[in-house]
């Protein structure tokens, strides 16, 4: 099988919580120097990471390599940063996203500036995975903050949205000599965030056998001529719901997953773009700063005269995070409002 | 009972600092602590039925030090809270209805369901919408403290935190800060030895966390969370002192809490005979069982109806609120809404 293409059938269907800890386990047997240092990871008959991805890993690797820490987000980051330094490859966990702002200054500071502060003689390989996303948690625990990051030259931004692509991308990132961001929604682990998520079947099939799925690429997820339509995480879901009812009206919407947001795979979406001529963006992050804005810039930088309408954004409204379902609904991006942005993306 | 759903902050019967509370007084802590109690078993039951979104950190075992401390505040004080807040809303006079609206996600609620479980709050009886990241409170605190000295006012302000917390460098940071400036601040740290499934020995050497007052040149104190009398002997003492300029001071409440973390949680880490050991030195169950030496029996059982009554009460008025409007999801960000017209 080529890498980067998810079998049509075969290997087992695993949720993305199941293929990380499978890429991790893999990792952490394939190369002695990696490691996982957090809050709540290995206490036994504790929880295994605040998701459950590290359920199980304490068995076979023991508290020498996976390292329950105080909640002291800015020593985990910072001990992840200068043990790679060193040359070992940390997977450190904060639990949150939104607890990425505890160590910033770990992350940008440091992480995000020491090959470049060492002219190139040193490296900062490890990967920092961050639930993100809404699940009526309020305004400290649901953000999506990838676009901070992807604002960091230095830093690699990842967003993963299925099982395939996160063990192909994870494994991917602890191999990568620089610092990686690993984004993942929370209502998309499993079998836990399936009502949440719509009843969505939150499973893919991954094979049995090893394989790498390229930081810097991104797939289409589904082809199309009419528009393209270029969103992650849950976005990306409520995107492929928006373009089943369009096609119905005879919109047949190209859906790219981008994966990785930093460095963007500009190839696969402006050759998209200039086959369809249009260009909407979704994301669950706030609007304005958001990733989706860089993008638009590019593509009207590089492809504007094959563009036929104006891009269109679909993001969350520019306020924090509201508890009630009511109006949490009303500030992230659904299907409903990402179909009318297309609509009107393509003269509708 | 009265139909004022509010808990009434503190109106001492006798004076804080000193251990003695007159039998009505008493008998007004036990009611405050079985409220919260009841209100955190009656809230499982409504989010197990599906009524309430989202999730719960609970009180449940650490009744007395909410109660304890926030009965020798005056309204005009303030208090930060954490993701844990129940306990310290209820103590500190926000409305029972309006708490448990908001844990329904209802309009009527604290927040106007904008803040949800992990935020409750209330500006007008000194509660900051509480902090759901571990050790926020404790540096925003310093500026509650800096404010009064700088309008010469004489309140206090208490920072409600864990033993998980003071590893967070906000804890040394804010506490330094509070000592080399005075500040009238009380930070009472409920030590009910885990963080989320992280037993407190597993981060830290020193198992006090009063211990680490020394560092800062602060008085720390340690204390039994649960006996409210205690608690509240040794907040009446340090809230004393932190309005005559003797702040801050560090208290160590040491607690348990009976429920898991948070819902859902099956508390493999810890053993079922530590939690028995602390199960048998219940808040609730040792001030009812001081009571009963000098109350009549049917004036406690008076109490706990009462207590049903208002949850009753406060279960209906939660459920037959309206839900906010969607376009309330809007406002709020700023004094003035200044954000572009949303996109479709
Ligand atoms: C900065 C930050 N890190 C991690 C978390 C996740 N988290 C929520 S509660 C908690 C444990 C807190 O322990 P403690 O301070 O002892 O309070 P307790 O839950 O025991 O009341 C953790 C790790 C968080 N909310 N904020
Ligand atoms: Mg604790």
């Amino acid at each position: 099988m080529t890498p980067g293409t998810p079998p049509a059938k075969g290997g087992r269907r695993l949720n993305i919580a199941e293929a990380l800890r499978e890429a991790i386990a893999e990792e952490m047997r394939h190369d002695e120097k990696v490691f996982l240092i957090g809050e709540d990871v290995g206490v036994p008959g504790g929880f295994g990471g605040a998701f459950g991805v590290y359920l199980g890993l304490t068995e076979e690797f023991g508290h020498e390599r996976i390292i329950d820490t105080p909640i002291s987000e800015k020593a985990i980051a910072g001990a992840a940063v200068g043990a790679a330094l060193m040359g070992m490859r940390p997977i450190p966990d904060l639990q949150y996203s939104d607890f990425l702002f505890e160590c910033m200054d770990e992350l940008v500071n440091q992480a995000a500036k020491m090959r470049y502060m060492s002219n190139g003689r040193l490296s900062v390989p490890m990967v920092l995975r961050c639930p993100v996303g809404t699940a009526n948690r309020g305004a400290q625990h649901g953000q999506c903050p990838e676009s901070y990051f992807v604002h960091v030259p230095g830093l690699k931004v990842v967003c993963v949205s299925d099982a395939y692509h996160a063990k192909g991308l994870l494994k991917s990132a602890v191999r990568d000599d620089d610092p990686v961001i690993f984004f993942e929604h929370k209502l998309l682990y499993g079998s836990k965030g399936r009502e949440q998520a719509g009843g969505m079947d939150l499973t893919a099939y991954v094979p049995e056998e090893e394989y790498l799925f390229p930081i810097g690429r991104a797939v289409v997820k589904r082809e199309g001529t009419s528009v393209t339509v270029v969103a992650t995480h849950m976005s990306l879901y409520r995107s492929l719901a928006a373009a089943e009812e369009l096609a119905r009206d005879g919109i047949e919407c190209e859906v790219i997953d981008p994966l990785t947001l930093l460095p963007l795979d500009e190839e696969t979406i402006f050759a998209s773009v200039r086959k369809t001529g249009r260009l909407v963006i979704a994301h669950e992050d706030t609007l304005t700063g958001g990733w989706g804005g860089e993008l638009a810039a590019r593509v009207a930088e590089e492809c504007l005269f094959s563009l036929e309408a104006p891009i269109r954004r679909v993001a969350s409204h520019d306020v924090p995070l509201p508890v009630a379902p009511v109006m949490e609904q009303t500030v992230v991006p659904s299907v409903a409002r990402i179909k009318a942005a297309i609509q009107s993306c393509c003269g509708g | 009972m009265s139909s004022d759903t509010r808990v009434p902050s503190a109106e001492p019967g006798s004076e804080p600092g000193t251990t003695e509370v007159d039998a009505y007084h008493g008998l007004e802590l036990y009611r405050r602590m079985l409220l919260i109690r009841r209100f955190e078993e009656r809230v499982y039951l409504v989010y197990l039925q599906g009524e309430i979104p989202g999730t719960l950190h609970q009180y449940q075992g650490q009744e007395a030090v909410a109660v304890g401390v926030c009965d020798v505040l005056r309204r005009t004080d303030w208090i930060t809270s954490t993701h844990r807040p129940h306990g310290h809303a209820l103590a500190k006079g926000v409305d029972l209805r309006a708490a448990m609206a908001e844990l329904y996600g209802k309009a009527t609620g604290c927040c106007g369901g904008k803040g949800g479980s992990m935020h409750l709050g209330d500006p007008s009886v000194g509660m900051l919408p509480a902090i759901a990241i571990v050790g926020g409170g404790n540096t925003v605190v310093t500026g509650l403290g800096l404010a009064f000295r700088l309008m010469h006012t004489d309140q206090v302000a208490v920072c409600f935190f864990g033993e998980g917390a003071s590893n967070e460098g906000a804890f040394h940071e804010g506490l330094n800060f509070a000592a080399v400036q005075h500040l009238p601040i009380v930070f009472a740290c409920e030590n009910n030895l885990y963080g989320a499934s992280t037993p407190f020995h597993l981060t830290s050497l020193v198992p006090d966390v009063a211990a680490r007052a020394a560092a800062y040149g602060v008085r720390g104190e340690i204390v039994d969370g649960m006996d409210v009398l205690a608690v509240r002997e040794a907040a009446g003492r340090a809230v004393a002192d932190a309005r005559a300029g003797a702040g801050p001071i560090l208290l160590e409440l040491k607690t348990y809490r009976f429920a898991g973390h948070s819902r859902g949680d099956v508390r493999g880490y810890r053993s079922r005979e530590e939690e028995a050991l602390w199960k048998g030195r219940d808040p609730i169950v040792r001030i009812r069982e001081r009571l009963a030496l000098t109350l009549a029996e049917d004036v406690l059982d008076a109490t706990d109806a009462g207590v049903e009554a208002a949850l009753d009460d406060a279960i209906e008025f939660a459920r037959q609120s309206p839900l906010p409007r969607a376009e309330d999801a809007l406002t709020d960000a700023y004094a003035t809404v200044i954000s572009r017209e949303p996109t479709p």
